[in-house]
């Protein structure tokens, strides 16, 4: 399935909020069918992912391991309950592995095995690992000659783990600019808010200060979302030498007014009630972001 | 011995640490998928054979093992074999989590070399002696763990790696190790998952692996001419997966089996033939010679070995005491009156 770089006009626009809306709902069905899952961290994502793997990347759920395909790797591994949605929706699986998410035996559960799992480049979980699996992934790019790019996502909670500062000091030194490095900056952890915890701003400063091309979005408007990760492909066609990096202003739970902003919400559960109050919110939420790409949309 | 690098009575001699150097580079020159990482070692890791024939296919990613193996892995499940070295205590300690997640979990063939093991930097001190390595490279799924007895084994160990599949823990010494193979890697008799019998007997069986290998040598010959004790002696250079019928064989026909590293008596060599002896149920006389519960102290390898009663002496003493023999009865001091 080409990526499609087409004009990003109102339709499109329209088109992700549709798809971004449908996979926000098999998340939270997800985590009801799974019993319970990190509900949080993958809604604040939800639409970073959907741009990703519905306008940007290069894949083929046919044929998964393709290699001019463009890697992914989930550094936030736990926001596996709404990237196996992501996945079973695209076409890599069918949905009754979903059904089984976190079930004693199932392919699929917290954190996805890329052994396993089609479509997962690189098995996650322990934090702090992506970036460098995917300078891995971009320097192999580099020595076979090929121009696909590496995409890697990352929580703001993850960036207190200095192993990503290695990774991205090496990104820059190997100037690997067909590495997109990705913060979904929800700003919050498991036992709090992430700036009372342990504070990782300036992060876009902290970025530019280790030699990357550095972008700073709002997370939820898919227009910035994509403005930004075109340009971090344009920039590498164009002759950039450095890795660029995207914080993304998130909210933890967005979608679910409920669940928004609340670090509580970094892993919870879904009784008959509160689903059905989470599914009447994305209700209202579709709306409001519609309503939002029809007024903002050309 | 180990860790002499400076002092070597065998200056002709290639150090563990060059074989693997050449080896490395006679991979690469053979196999184009071949990629090597370093974290700021390429030096004392003596790859140098291999950047200057293959600049391009060297990656030093500065002081930082941890990214180094996150590195190694991304390059491997995109088609490369990478060989990632440092010194054994920065791989096994702190790179654990990223060779657990990263490369043994997701079951990729980077193959990890692991330098300056045992206490072979003696005088670096405990920071830098990795007497812990082994078992924790046993005990991760998916990993195979060698150690050579010197540099001609490294040689051919490092050469037979490529073709293991998944991840390879292989520990070398610094410096020079003690001669066992004589002749050169030719003289090398290797199976990669056979324990190599270097000296037979049916009296005892002494198993050694990396610097215990010419520890155990030296006692059985020792023992040989001191008492007419006859001790098998088997280079154990593949910890994991074990020669099990080459122990089984040892429990049967010699009974008695004294183990010998340079590493901590819980989880090395040790423990493995123990495991294999404990479920072959049969008794076997049976001593762990090692570093037991306790970090080493400064001092030249061979010094930190015969503190730790892991040399020939202390081979040959703990042999003698599981088959009820006084050594030294054939030392004659009538001439020097």
């Amino acid at each position: 399935m080409p990526a499609n770089y087409g004009p990003f006009d109102k339709a499109e626009w329209l088109r992700l909020e549709k798809k971004a809306d449908e996979l926000r709902r098999l998340t939270l069905q997800t985590a009801i069918w799974g019993g319970s899952g990190h509900i949080g961290g993958a809604m604040s994502c939800m639409d970073i992912l959907t741009v990703l793997y519905h306008r940007i990347m290069k894949l083929d759920p046919k044929d998964p391991n393709y290699e001019d395909r463009d890697r992914f790797v989930l550094s936030k591994g736990h926001a596996a309950v709404g990237y196996a949605p992501v996945l079973v929706d695209y076409g890599y699986m069918p949905i009754e592995e979903l059904k089984i998410f976190n079930l004693t035996g199932a392919k699929i559960g917290m954190h996805l095995d890329s052994n396993k799992v089609k479509g997962v480049d690189f098995s996650t979980g322990s934090l702090g690992h992506g970036i460098s699996l995917g300078v891995g992934a971009a320097l192999a790019a580099r020595f076979h000659k090929k121009d696909y790019m590496t995409f890697v996502l990352c929580g703001d909670g993850e960036m207190n783990e200095g192993s990503n500062w290695e990774g991205i000091m090496s990104a820059a030194q190997f100037k690997l600019s067909n590495l997109v490095i990705m913060v979904d900056n929800n700003k919050c952890m498991i036992d709090g808010r992430v700036a009372d915890e342990m504070n990782i701003e300036p992060l876009d400063r902290k970025f530019n200060a280790f030699n990357c091309n550095t972008y700073r979005v709002d997370g939820h408007n898919m227009a910035e979302i994509n403005e930004a990760l075109e340009a971090a492909i344009e920039y590498r066609n164009k002759g950039g030498e450095k890795p660029t990096a995207i914080v993304f202003d998130t909210f933890k739970g967005e979608g679910v007014d409920f669940m928004k902003d609340n670090y509580l919400w970094h892993y919870g559960s879904l009784d008959d009630e509160k689903a059905s109050k989470a599914f009447a919110s994305l209700d209202a939420y579709y709306k409001e972001r519609c309503e939002r790409a029809e007024k903002e949309g050309k | 011995m180990g860790g002499m690098a400076y002092t070597s009575i065998e200056a002709e001699q290639l150090t563990t640490a060059e074989y693997y150097g050449k080896a490395l580079h006679d991979l690469g020159a053979k196999h184009p998928d071949v990629v090597a990482l370093t974290a700021d070692l390429a030096k004392s890791t003596k790859i140098a054979p291999f950047v200057k024939a293959f600049p391009e296919r060297l990656i030093n990613v500065g002081i930082a093992e941890q990214n180094m193996f996150g590195i190694a892995a991304g390059l491997a499940k995109n088609g490369f074999v990478p060989y990632a070295s440092t010194f054994s205590i920065f791989a096994a300690a702190r790179s654990l989590d990223q060779i657990h997640t990263d490369i043994c979990y997701q079951n990729v063939p980077v193959k990890i070399l692991a330098s300056h093991a045992g206490t072979s930097f003696g005088q670096a001190g405990s920071t830098h002696h990795a007497i812990i390595d082994l078992a924790v490279a046993r005990s991760l799924p998916n990993m195979t763990v060698m150690c050579p007895a010197d540099g001609a084994e490294a040689y051919k160990l490092v050469l037979a790696s490529y073709e293991i599949p998944g991840p390879v823990y292989i520990r070398i010494n610094r410096g020079f190790d003690a001669v066992v193979y004589g002749g050169g890697p030719d003289s090398v008799n290797f199976v990669w998952d056979k324990a190599d019998e270097l000296k037979s007997g049916r009296d005892a069986t002494f198993i050694g692996i990396g610097a215990g290998v010419y520890q155990a040598l030296q006692a059985a010959n020792m023992l040989e001419y001191d008492c007419d004790i006859r001790a098998r002696v088997l280079n154990m250079h593949t910890l994991k997966p074990i020669d099990k019928e080459a122990i089984i064989r040892a429990i049967d026909e010699t009974g008695c089996i004294v183990t010998v590293e340079d590493h901590v008596l819980q989880g090395g060599l040790g423990s493995a033939v123990a495991e294999v002896i404990a479920e072959y149920g049969k008794p076997c006389k049976f001593k762990m010679l090692g570093h037991d519960n306790s970090f080493s102290t400064i001092g030249l390898q061979e010094d930190l070995l015969t503190i730790a009663g892991i040399d020939a002496n202390g081979v040959a003493a703990a042999a003698a005491d599981l088959l009820g023999v006084k050594l030294g009865g054939r030392d004659n001091w009538e001439d020097e009156y």
